[in-house]
């Protein structure tokens, strides 16, 4: 339930290894009681974890499902007693003129700060701290790193200050005293931010990716005098492709359901900066529509379904 | 050396120090502010003073929210690093049925299900039980958020652990129980104390879920009091809030440090806030 990125497992579901000893066949994984724990013992230990699970976070995605179809009000008759409205909430959002403005907003944010941001500054980087010093590599990584893993809260009220008409670090860099960035440019403020804060996940990705690619084969390409971008393009990338379609399924959906931008336009000015998550709870909890919004919630969870289906059988074919 | 390099050299350095700036000149603002007699929105020298330390300290919310945060982060990351281990371990060792799709589904739970998507019906459930404004209720809501990603590092981790020690130890007589304790725990300690830190790392930064769910400003863990000061405005503020701001992110730094130097940074078991 974190604005968080869960972390990218190395290989998912399958276990690795051949079948385990023991002459059971057909065995997947590495299981194998060892301790002697036994089924049902074993159910028992996972029982908790699930029921926290489907309490906090399968229920409430299901009844998201419900809520969707009623005309459910945080305030008045309808908190009482919600009807059932059907798919009314659906036909409302396709003529909803300010949830078309969200999505093409929330586009907009994923291209600029994850698709592109991220990914050009995060390879960049990995690319380019390859034959650095040490001394330099550390120094620009600690920076990087440190946008990461601050708080959001903490962050969001930096790029605040950073973007501050009267006397904020950017006017005075670029001696435009007056000039209220976050009013009269939002989407490029939050896009500069966004590429800030997550560029470190796809250095790290990038860091590691290139390891992969066998130096002898950057040898010859220097050897026959290929440009650094014909070197990029036809034996860096290829050795890379797939990591870069995960990872750039992986920080867009993070980016998608960012909910950080509330913390530094909170939507405006006039909607202008007020991508999907924003617009939910906008919708939900100044609005009071419940309904109207868990319909909206409902479209996002199907969308972030789809992205990590695409994502979870890339990585597989790849491992 | 060819006038090419050289250019070539300078461009590099150009590049690396514009990347540099670029990351740094947003953070120079919370080292300089929290101690500056004249706090303003930019970086400039400061003008030396821990006047705002102390106001701060002495804020009527500001320390109550460090221990609202600090209340709500260790019981989701207790919780989170109890559970998820009992589960990984369970999930790694014993062949149940329908285990790899359990597995499937944990891991795609952890990305679709995000705070955002799903704030609407966690708002009417805690709503209806009764747990708005209860920093238990949003420790709970952590705690399940956090599990499905916590269960796929640990059960890598564990998987990862040779089970010769395990056998070893029943082949000399030791029960399950035994085995658990004396051989399991200490073996996993690594892993589990990594993923206690990460779950406390992102529960700290965590401003979506306390957001919804807190109403009252003396419940207001950390990152929601930062947001209702800055809401409030006011020359105060200035004061207070850096240093403030300094201060909540100085258990994030420390404990990431502290898992890096460590355990090393093992990239898919990554922090994030």
């Amino acid at each position: 339930m974190t604005t968080a990125s869960p972390p990218a497992p190395a290989d998912p579901v399958q276990g690795r290894g051949p079948a385990d000893g023991g002459g059971r066949a057909g065995a997947r994984g590495p299981a194998r009681d060892v301790a002697g724990l036994g089924v049902g013992r074993a159910l028992g230990f996972v029982a908790p974890a699930l029921l926290l699970i489907g309490a906090f976070l399968v229920f409430p995605a299901i009844w998201t499902i419900y809520i969707g179809l009623t005309n459910y009000r945080l305030t008045g008759v309808e908190a009482v007693s919600p009807s059932m409205v059907g798919l009314s909430n659906y036909t409302k959002a396709l003529n909803d003129a300010l949830f078309h403005n969200a999505l093409w907003l929330t586009l907009l944010f994923v291209l600029g700060s994850a698709i592109i941001g991220q990914n050009i500054l995060g390879f960049t980087l990995a690319w380019v701290m390859r034959r650095t010093r040490p001394a330099v590599r550390r120094t620009v990584e600690a920076f990087v790193l440190l946008a990461w893993i601050l708080p959001s809260t903490v962050v969001a009220y930096l790029w605040v200050a950073f973007f501050d008409r009267d006397g904020g670090t950017l006017n005075n860099i670029l001696g435009t005293p007056g000039t209220a960035w976050l009013i009269d440019y939002p989407m490029a403020c939050l896009v500069f931010f966004n590429t800030w804060r997550g560029t470190a996940f796809s250095m790290m990705l990038y860091s590691s990716a290139l390891q992969a690619v066998p130096p002898s084969q950057l040898e010859s390409a220097r050897m026959v005098g290929a440009s650094g971008w014909q070197t990029l393009r036809d034996v860096v990338f290829p050795h890379i492709r797939g990591h870069v379609l995960t990872n750039t399924l992986l920080i867009s959906l993070w980016t998608a359901n960012d909910f950080s931008p509330f913390l530094l336009t909170k939507g405006g000015p006039n909607h202008e900066s007020e991508t999907v998550p924003v617009y939910i709870y906008n919708v939900a909890l100044q609005g009071g529509e419940l309904g109207y919004s868990s319909a909206i919630s409902f479209l996002l969870l199907i969308a972030n379904l789809l992205v990590s289906l695409i994502y979870l059988r890339l990585l597989r074919r790849r491992s | 050396m060819s006038a090419g390099f050289v250019v070539r050299r300078i461009g590099f350095y150009v590049l690396i120090c514009a990347i540099t700036l670029f990351f740094a000149v947003p953070m120079l603002w919370i080292a300089s502010a929290p101690f500056d007699k004249n706090p303003g929105l930019g970086v400039h020298w400061p003008d030396w003073t821990l006047e705002n330390v102390r106001k701060t300290l002495e804020h009527p919310y500001a320390m109550h929210s460090m221990v609202n945060s600090l209340l709500i982060c260790v019981t989701t990351a207790v919780a989170v690093t109890a559970f998820a281990a009992l589960a990984s371990y369970a999930l790694s060792r014993v062949r149940m049925p329908g285990r790899d799709a359990l597995l499937y589904g944990l891991l795609l739970l952890s990305s679709v299900v995000t705070g955002t998507a799903a704030m609407v019906p966690i708002f009417v459930m805690m709503f209806q039980l009764g747990l708005i404004d209860s920093r238990f209720g949003v420790a709970l809501v952590m705690t399940g958020g956090l599990l499905p990603a916590a269960i796929f590092i640990l059960k890598d981790f564990v998987d990862a652990v040779p089970k010769s020690y395990e056998e070893s130890a029943r082949v000399f007589g030791a029960s399950t129980g035994q085995i658990l304790r004396d051989v399991v725990l200490p073996v996993a300690r690594p892993g589990l104390a990594t993923i206690m830190v990460w779950a406390f790392v992102n529960s700290w930064g965590n401003f979506l879920v306390p957001f919804l769910l807190i109403r009252s400003i003396e419940k207001q863990p950390g990152a929601v009091l930062m947001q209702t000061l800055t809401d409030e405005g006011g020359s105060v503020n200035l004061q207070v809030l850096p240093v403030f701001s300094l201060l909540f992110s100085i258990p994030v730094v420390v404990l990431y440090l502290l898992v890096n130097s460590r355990y090393g940074f093992r990239f898919h078991g990554g922090i994030k806030s």
